[in-house]
């Protein structure tokens, strides 16, 4: 049986744009939340949002490169670079060597609102200019970091709603378990801009806890309101067990589980019976009992229903009271598509610091929060095995299990 | 607006916007072979022409601009 294990991490988000910077905020409870007046003018419900810098890449790439990437391209390219190199993959190489690339990404709805506006203004489609079709496809992501990086594997973009990273790493340790790729660059990205979120917030589903916006996402709390959007991008080298020991790579940690199911029912909300199937299959696979989990990093958003349905999930699988709980996104917000990636990469950080990063802003449990360890406070502790949730609209949901190496 | 004028405004969005090394410019020089422009940067030229000197340009007009000289030339005979 071929292992999998990851190499490299990268990562570009509102609590920091470097390993030790997140570790640091994940340890510390740090919230990267913040508000964007302009949304309000725009028409949103809620100016809350992570706030994440835009990279500057004149001067990195070529003109012809950055002009075919959207935002959350541009955080990717970031995060892909800094995981590669943390992986010490060479672009001597990336030109000798087949690597995959599979990225979950599910919008792109800047570069198609604005190309839009574009051609109505001018009657003319050629106004847009050369970039425009290639920074606003579904695989951007993917389409960019494959000629970016010379890759030469899977090139396939993963769109599952807020599960699209989990999945993305998923199937990559589902090809390299097969035999099918030896390394695949896996991960998820997020557009974060004002114009990406308006139809979700038109849902009434953000907070609106404007006040003190540190505040604001606060999974599992009884006083919760909605969800804080995010975004970022997060990138993990995965890779076959034997191929990483033979190039003498770094291994933070081995995916052993891989759960995936699909509600089946309503294109909004969840289901505690198939985030519990996903669950269970990841456990399966893996070879595990519920009792074998020393923390669950959960998909919990701030929203009213999702969280108690994963609660529900939780309970149905872990029963209450034991496995420690802790939802990054009270710090991080939603960071929607790349959020299954990103909470892996969070999770094998606490795993390294041995420590569980807190669900800031848990105060008070709800009729389903009560009862299950949601840890609201940095806790120091050894972690073996770790599993993190992810769950999406239309009923897609993935759960991942890692293991420290 | 004078011939030389055209040239300036055309060597300076050439750099600025598209990043060609000045040491590629010359008359003589092929757009494609020596400038290096590309299918895609085409495009990117037609909106910049049309923003600096208000017109689009036709793809079927530029079979016959090879060299940026002629391409200088082409600009100047639709501003009139």
């Amino acid at each position: 049986m071929r292992r999998v294990v990851i190499t490299g991490m990268g990562i570009y988000s509102c609590i920091g744009t470097t390993l030790d910077e997140v570790s640091s905020s994940l340890r510390n409870g740090r919230s990267g939340i913040g508000i964007e007046p302009c949304r309000t003018e725009f028409g949103y419900r809620s100016p809350l949002t992570g706030i994440v810098p835009i990279p500057q890449l004149k001067g990195v790439l070529e003109r012809r490169q950055r002009v075919c990437l959207a935002e959350q391209g541009m955080f990717a390219y970031v995060s892909t670079k800094d995981a590669l190199a943390d992986a010490g993959i060479s672009d001597e190489y990336l030109a000798k060597n087949e690597i995959g690339v599979l990225f979950g990404n599910d919008s792109c709805a800047k570069e198609v609102i604005e190309g839009y506006e574009t051609i109505k203004r001018t009657k003319d489609t050629m106004m847009v200019g050369s970039g425009s079709i290639f920074r606003s496809m579904n695989s951007t992501v993917t389409m960019n970091l494959s000629t970016i990086f010379r890759l030469k594997g899977i090139n396939l973009t993963v769109s599952a709603a807020c599960a699209s990273g989990s999945h993305a790493i998923g199937l990559g340790a589902l090809l390299i378990r097969n035999g099918l790729q030896d390394m695949v660059i896996c991960g998820g990205a997020q557009e974060v801009n004002y114009l990406s979120m308006g139809s979700f917030d038109g849902l009434n589903a953000f907070s609106v806890r404007t006040d003190d916006p540190t505040k604001a996402s606060r999974p599992f709390d009884a006083s919760r309101d909605g969800l804080v959007p995010s975004g970022g991008s997060a990138t993990l080298i995965l890779e076959e067990y034997g191929h990483a020991v033979r190039r003498g790579a770094k291994i933070y940690a081995e995916v052993i589980g891989y759960g995936f199911s699909s509600n089946g029912v309503n294109i909004s909300q969840p289901s505690d019976v198939g985030s519990a199937t996903a669950m269970q299959r990841a456990l399966d696979e893996a070879g595990l009992s519920p009792g074998d989990i020393d923390y669950i990093n959960a998909h919990a958003t701030s929203t009213q229903q999702g969280d108690a349905t994963e609660a529900l999930a939780i309970k149905r699988i872990f029963g209450t009271g034991g496995v420690p709980i802790s939802s990054t996104k009270s710090m991080t917000g939603h960071e929607c598509w790349m959020s299954g990636a990103s909470e892996i990469i969070y999770t094998v950080l606490m795993m390294k610091g041995g420590f569980i990063a807190p669900n800031i802003n848990f105060e008070r449990p709800d009729q389903y929060s009560e009862g299950l360890n949601i840890v609201s406070h940095t806790v120091e502790k050894e972690l073996n095995v770790c599993l993190s949730n992810s769950f999406g609209f239309g009923g897609t949901n993935s759960a991942l299990i890692i293991k420290n190496l | 607006m004078t011939k030389d004028e055209i040239k300036k405004s055309v060597d300076e969005f050439l750099i600025e916007e598209l990043e060609i090394e000045p040491d590629r410019l010359s008359d003589n020089a092929n757009l494609k072979e020596d400038v290096g422009i590309d299918s895609l940067d085409f495009v990117d030229i037609v909106v910049l022409v049309e923003e600096k000197f208000g017109f689009k340009i036709k793809a079927e007009d530029m079979y016959n601009v090879r060299t940026l000289s002629q391409f200088y030339d082409y600009i100047e005979k639709q501003i009139q």
